[in-house]
């Protein structure tokens, strides 16, 4: 019972974090139909921002500034960089955030180095929330999962309550006709790729110190973003929940179980040895097999629902 | 002007040509370092090649190898063994006699196979391989090689000796075995779980589980199932950030269990540990700076005030001692007479007396068991990576505890 | 007709001519690249451009003449090299009858096989998706990799002896240069290959998909088998390239499976230039300089490699090859002349702002990752102390001077290209009207 539980938590608190990365892509897909590349190098750079700052200042002043500082940053690439791009069509544009993933490891390396650097968790974060049964559930990943729900929340309502998100809204799908209506269109492109970027930061700041801050948690992240974004829908804010949860839950629950065809079959009463044709593929247990549980979703997903799971817009 | 000049030509040559033979003898031992130097595990093979250099210079000017020097060159080979066999072209290409490897034993695999082609191909343009800390046991076993030394004690030495001391813990009822899904890992599971059953068949084997090397971010499941099957002790062979997010998620999870690793002490761990793993974490290695009489301190303090960052891995020491023994003997400094005189040496290191064995190349030297404690100024003084804590020695092996049989059967050129 | 004669840079009555003149001088820069470039490493590094090149080309057959950006390539070639390598190590048991020439063969075989596989299920969609669902596939078959030792080797891959079986004539593929030559024969003939499909029917289809897939539609042709057919025979061709580096290197890794090599051969191809047939071939020679010869030189090859390729991104997106045809054609109309003075100007201090900036990064580097070694560092030649501001100065002054002087000449330049394009589209239009 404890062990389910304690599971199900920690699956929803990695979906969620996942989450945070993965809904500014999805914003800057739906809005601009660029699958930003850099987006993960956007996170890792938030998360280098924070332990910057935060050894100056703390980590509060950290939390609202090294976001606000990455969202400036993607705004700078996305009118200096991007929409001088925008012109060749959609996959320079991919590829230039590719070349652009590659030079931001290398100017974080330049900067602080190639090591990983300690950028600790808040004292006042730092211990148990709570405790079930034996196990106890870190208050810190308690307050992730608290500040991805707001950001959540903040985020739909910005979109659907204010002027400026309905303004985004519409571009999203008429942007002429946004333009003739006298919003400044490129203006709001901007903003949403800088907003897009910011929330990236924040994922940084609040995931840098719980994972190890180093030049290559860009690179280990940004493919599962990328399932995220495909497999809730490219478009769908919602449907990228949907997903995160999903494949954080999996994934954890996937470490868990140790079954693999070997153990199904010698429950049925065969038996399998190292003699058996296909030996290699049955013997592998679902934790082995849990890493790639997410690209096999994706795949999935690709086939038989091009649209993913809550998608409007397809490729 | 010119005239001047012309003059003093014939008596300069003269005088050049004199001074050439007394300085014939003087070679410069190049080393080529083929390790990452950039990308993830960048700091360790940095922090490594400093190591190398910081000794080649105490060697020279201590002059280990009499008048010849020693030359320690970085290549960089992006952990990827492909890269490691274009990196060793042109090291030979440069000149390079020796290479020197240790991160990953996929790349020592992969180089000790093209070190032995290469042999073949090009007799009289041999070229040796110092291997300094690539562990798996095949390399001194069934892809053993005359051309390749190890200098680091491999996984089943490592192992048996953490098996000795764990046999005396009454405490030890239930063990968990986590590792990296490759040839490492596998070789670690397989390892502890003969030699546990050898020493203390008691032991319960819980769990043992391998995971994908490098990618796994979140190890909050892996310690729930390790709290699930009630396990008293950890076994892992993981490094880098693989063993430091595991003992960050055990910590964070209140896990009362003691971890036994290989690689608590390399570069990178000791900052994400922190007081996470204090009197927790132990590791199984070849030294250790905190020993009774703190030998090897005057380098551990000069190498941290040039470099502020932690000297541990003494296989340099030991592989230039040994070197400049051999080049002595050997008056040469010709790889195959080197390889003859380095096989079977005895020799002095930080650690103690040191052995090369001649069958398998397999280094015998004494190994540590250590915990992670907080500096305390008696027994442990010297902290790692400005964290305030450090590894306190629990026990002291001598070589013949974790010796191993080998099954080598290299073919050694003529001599 | 007028533009068959424009379409020919030569103009010689029996057209064929230019094209054995060309493909002649390709079979001769091959033949006698090693005696030029002799140093030992150099026919190593001949031998991975030479590889690089057919894999960039058969991945050129997706992306420029099919409009298809896969992220996962490298599947194709990994797979047919890991198929080659378990070959070679078979005929050397003696299990199997396969001389060392016909490996690649094998490789082939394999990567076409794979593209039949995961073709079928790929080329279902196309844009977004496809790019997607083909970095989905190469990221499970690189996890794959490290699942299955049995077959893949685990982290330290299969590693083979090339020199096996009768030496055929002498040869026996242990010294580097017979590697070479093998390499360079299977080079041509893939390069005759991939060159033909261009021109045969499907050749031509493919590159209807890539601008108007509707149209292909109505025009009664099925787009997703054209995009299967050309899938499986760029993964029989990448297949050859991955049979060639695995007798190259004699060992491969899960690495030849990853998307790192996936967007490695990308981001060659696309700066060699997707439009035009040899782009990739230019792109290769770029890419393992990049990657493997600058890596001696600087710390910061990275960085000059993304850097450079935003560059391209940004203002060059056809590529090198784009720009030699370019300046070509200029020349061809014989107004070169015009555009020379302005041309060498900017190039010229283009020159200068970059050595400036090189400058500096790579006394940012020494500085940052290097300083405990002193601050000193070799710098094109002479010692620079990178604390002291003079090399600073000096490397300021290079990029303040450059900066300015090209900012000046390019308006002078970018006006008298203009006119000179101009003139040339209206000489066209009026030609072909």
């Amino acid at each position: 019972m404890e062990f389910t539980l304690i599971t199900l938590l920690n699956g929803l608190s990695y979906g969620l974090l996942l989450f945070m990365l993965s809904s500014g892509l999805t914003l800057i897909f739906s809005m601009m139909g660029v699958l930003n590349f850099a987006h993960a190098s956007f996170y890792m750079l938030g998360a280098y921002f924070a332990y910057a700052i935060s050894g100056k200042l703390g980590f509060w002043p950290a939390l609202f500034i090294a976001p606000l500082l990455v969202g400036v940053i993607g705004a700078f690439v996305e009118r200096y960089g991007l929409r001088s791009v925008h012109k060749y069509g959609h996959i320079p544009e991919l590829l230039f955030t590719f070349g652009l993933s590659y030079v931001m490891v290398e100017l974080v390396q330049l900067i602080w180095g190639r090591a990983a650097v300690p950028y600790p968790i808040p004292p006042e974060l730092d211990g148990p929330l709570f405790t079930l049964f034996t196990t106890t559930f870190p208050m810190y990943r308690g307050f992730m999962m608290l500040i991805a729900v707001l950001m959540l929340v903040s985020i739909f309502l910005v979109l659907t309550k204010t002027r400026i998100g309905l303004v985004i809204q519409a571009a999203l799908t008429h942007p002429e006709m946004v333009e003739a209506l006298g919003h400044n269109v490129p203006r709001v492109f901007m903003l949403v790729f800088g907003g897009g970027c910011a929330l990236a930061g924040l994922a940084g700041v609040i995931g840098g110190n719980a994972f190890v801050t180093e030049p290559g948690m860009a690179a280990t992240v940004g493919s599962i973003i990328f399932v995220v974004v495909v497999v809730g829908g490219m478009g769908s804010l919602v449907g990228a929940l949907l997903a995160s949860l999903l494949i954080g839950v999996l994934q954890t629950f996937a470490v868990a179980l140790d079954y693999s065809f070997a153990t199904l079959f010698a429950g049925l009463g065969g038996s399998i040895g190292p003699e058996t044709f296909g030996y290699p593929v049955l013997k592998l247990t679902i934790s082995q097999v849990a890493p790639i549980l997410p690209y096999m979703l994706l795949v999935l997903i690709l086939i038989f629902r091009p649209r993913g799971l809550m998608g409007t817009r397809e490729g | 002007m010119a005239i001047q000049f012309k003059k003093l030509i014939i008596p300069l040559s003269v005088a050049a040509a004199f001074a050439m033979p007394l300085s014939a003898n003087a070679e410069v031992v190049k080393m080529a370092f083929i390790d990452p130097l950039s990308g993830p595990f960048a700091p360790v093979g940095q922090g490594i090649l400093k190591s190398w250099q910081y000794i080649a210079e105490m060697a020279n000017a201590q002059k280990w190898a009499g008048e010849h020097t020693f030359e320690i060159v970085g290549f960089d080979n992006k952990a990827s063994p492909q890269e490691s066999l274009s990196q060793l072209k042109s090291a030979i290409d440069q000149g390079y006699r020796y290479i020197i490897q240790g991160n990953g034993s996929g790349v020592a695999l992969a180089l000790i196979d093209a070190v032995n082609k290469h042999n073949e191909r090009n007799p009289g343009k041999e070229v040796l391989f110092l291997n300094y800390a690539a562990v798996d046991p095949d390399l001194t076993n069934s892809k053993c090689s005359f051309w390749h030394f190890r200098f680091d004690a491999n996984s089943d030495q490592k192992m048996e000796a953490m098996t000795t001391f764990m046999a005396k813990d009454p405490n030890i009822k239930k063990v968990y075995i986590i590792g990296q899904n490759y040839a490492h890992g596998h070789q670690v599971t397989r390892a502890a779980k003969e030699y546990l059953k050898r020493k203390r068949p008691d032991i319960e084997i819980v769990g043992d589980d391998l995971h994908p090397i490098g990618q796994v971010k979140d190890f909050s499941p892996y310690v729930a199932k390790i709290k699930a099957s009630g396990a008293d002790t950890v076994i892992t062979g993981n490094w880098g950030a693989d063993l430091a997010l595991l003992i960050k998620a055990a910590k964070d999870a209140d896990l009362r269990a003691n971890f036994y690793t290989y690689y608590g002490s390399t570069t990178g761990v000791p900052t994400a540990m922190g007081a996470a793993g204090a009197d927790r974490v132990k590791y199984a290695g070849y030294w250790n700076v905190n020993n009774d009489k703190f030998v090897g301190k005057e380098i551990v303090e000069g190498f941290k005030k040039k470099y502020n960052d932690d000297y541990y891995a003494i296989a340099t020491y030991t592989g230039l001692a040994m070197m400049g023994k051999a080049i002595k003997e050997s008056r040469s400094t010709e790889p195959v007479k080197v390889a003859f005189a380095l096989e079977g040496m005895k020799s002095q290191s930080l650690n103690g007396e040191v052995e090369m064995r001649k069958t398998d190349h397999q280094l015998q030297q004494p190994l540590y068991i250590a915990t992670w404690t907080k500096v305390n100024g008696k027994d442990v003084k010297y902290d790692q990576e400005n964290t305030g804590y450090g590894w306190k020695t629990d026990q002291k092996f001598d070589s013949y505890v974790a010796t191993q049989p080998t099954s080598c059967q290299m073919k050694r050129p003529s001599q | 007709m007028n533009t068959i004669t424009m379409q020919t840079t030569l103009t010689y009555k029996p057209i064929n001519l230019g094209r054995w003149i060309i493909w002649g001088m390709f079979a001769l820069i091959l033949i006698i690249a090693p005696m030029i470039f002799n140093k030992g490493a150099s026919l190593s590094i001949l031998s991975q451009i030479g590889t690089v090149m057919i894999f960039g080309l058969s991945y050129n057959m997706l992306l420029g003449q099919g409009g298809m950006l896969s992220f996962g390539h490298a599947v194709y070639s990994g797979l047919g090299a890991f198929f080659a390598i378990h070959a070679m190590n078979l005929a050397s048991a003696g299990s199997m009858w396969m001389p060392v020439t016909m490996i690649p063969l094998v490789g082939g075989l394999a990567g076409m096989f794979f593209g039949i596989l995961f073709g079928y299920v790929t080329t279902k969609k196309s844009g977004t998706t496809f790019a997607m669902i083909t970095l989905g596939i190469v990221e499970l078959v690189f996890a794959c990799s490290l699942m299955f030792p049995e077959f893949f080797g685990g982290e330290g891959g299969i590693s083979t002896n090339r020199v096996y079986g009768e030496p055929i004539f002498g040869v026996t593929y242990g010294p580097q240069i017979q590697v070479y030559y093998l390499i360079a024969f299977w080079l041509f003939i893939s390069t005759i290959g991939m060159y033909a499909f261009t021109q045969t029917p499907l050749g031509r289809i493919i590159n209807a998909v890539r601008d108007n897939p509707e149209r292909v539609e109505f025009v009664g042709y099925d787009t997703q088998w054209a995009r299967y057919l050309t899938l499986i025979l760029s993964g029989f061709f990448a297949g050859i390239s991955g049979g060639l580096s695995a007798i190259n290197f004699e060992i491969v890794t899960a690495e030849n499976v990853s998307a790192l090599r996936s967007g490695g051969v990308l981001l060659f191809t696309f700066i060699g230039g997707v439009g035009f047939f040899f782009g990739p071939m230019i792109g290769a020679i770029i890419g393992v300089f990049l990657t493997v010869m600058l890596s001696d030189f600087t710390k910061a090859w990275q960085l000059y490699l993304g850097v450079f390729f935003i560059v391209m991104v940004m203002y060059a997106p056809g590529g090198i090859a784009s720009l030699i045809m370019l300046n070509l054609r200029v020349a061809k109309y014989g107004k070169f002349g015009r555009v020379w003075p302005h041309l060498w100007k900017t190039c010229l201090l283009a020159l200068i702002a970059l050595v400036g900036i090189v400058m500096m990064i790579e006394m940012l580097y020494h500085l940052t990752l290097e300083s405990v070694n002193g601050t000193t560092m070799k710098l094109f030649g002479s010692m620079v102390d990178t604390a002291a501001p003079t090399g600073w100065l000096i490397a300021a002054a290079l990029l303040a001077v450059g900066g300015f002087g090209f900012w000046q000449t390019k308006k002078g330049f970018s006006q008298v290209w203009g006119e000179v394009s101009t003139e040339i589209e209206e000489q066209i239009r009026r030609a072909g009207a």
